[in-house]
């Protein structure tokens, strides 16, 4: 008994090694938003040139995490990449910056 | 009163003076409802980022106008039924979409003179 108490007990001590390295260093890039920065109120969907840099390649909206502007502005950048796709200014579907 | 912007594509294979008269014919429904038409817009023949109705470009025009809220219904009855139009988009401005609409117009006119 006393054993597998030990056992036990000295695995906690003891360095536990697992098979993948426990720190992953993300390279944490300090995000921030461009609108607040910028002090952009109105996100225009006139203009795809602006909003290609909220799309990736396919054509698809880039995620907040990566491009890391606010809910508020996302929420913007979304609908106005929409209406801009609804006026065929952007496609829906395409390999555009390739 | 509120803020409206219109943007809608015409048909590429219509001649210019078809172009003009559909465009007057709007501008004219517009004016004739009260609208005060603070902006007018024909950025031409432009390619279109996917085929509408199997065609690959279009006559891009946009309106920036004041008008009751009540109008806006038969504007797009209107838009529906004209089959020169492709497609079109009717957008309120808040403050800040009006706000943005002014800088651009001075960008464009800085810009052409």
């Amino acid at each position: 008994m006393a054993s597998i108490e030990e056992q036990s007990k000295g695995k906690s001590d003891g360095e536990i090694r697992y098979l993948t390295p426990l720190d992953i260093e993300t390279t944490a890039k300090k995000r921030f938003c461009r609108f607040k920065r910028a002090g952009i109120k109105y996100v225009d969907y006139k203009n795809p040139d602006f909003l290609m840099e909220f799309v990736n390649p396919q054509g698809k909206i880039l995620p907040r995490r990566l491009t890391g502007t606010s809910l508020k502005y996302q929420r913007k950048v979304s609908q106005a990449v929409k209406r801009a796709r609804h006026l065929a200014l952007m496609p829906y579907v395409g390999d555009l910056l390739k | 009163m509120n803020h409206y912007e219109t943007v809608f594509i015409l048909n590429p294979v219509l001649s210019e003076d078809q172009i003009k008269e559909t465009v007057k014919k709007y501008e004219d429904f517009l004016t004739s409802k009260g609208a005060e038409i603070v902006n007018k817009e024909n950025w031409g023949l432009k390619k279109l980022a996917y085929p509408i109705q199997h065609k690959k470009s279009g006559f891009y025009h946009l309106f920036e106008y004041e008008v009751e809220g009540s109008t806006i219904d038969p504007l797009e009855v209107m838009f529906r039924r004209d089959e020169r139009m492709m497609r079109f988009l009717t957008v309120k401005l808040d403050k800040h979409g009006v706000d943005w609409a002014k800088e651009r117009i001075k960008r464009v006119k800085s810009s052409k003179s």
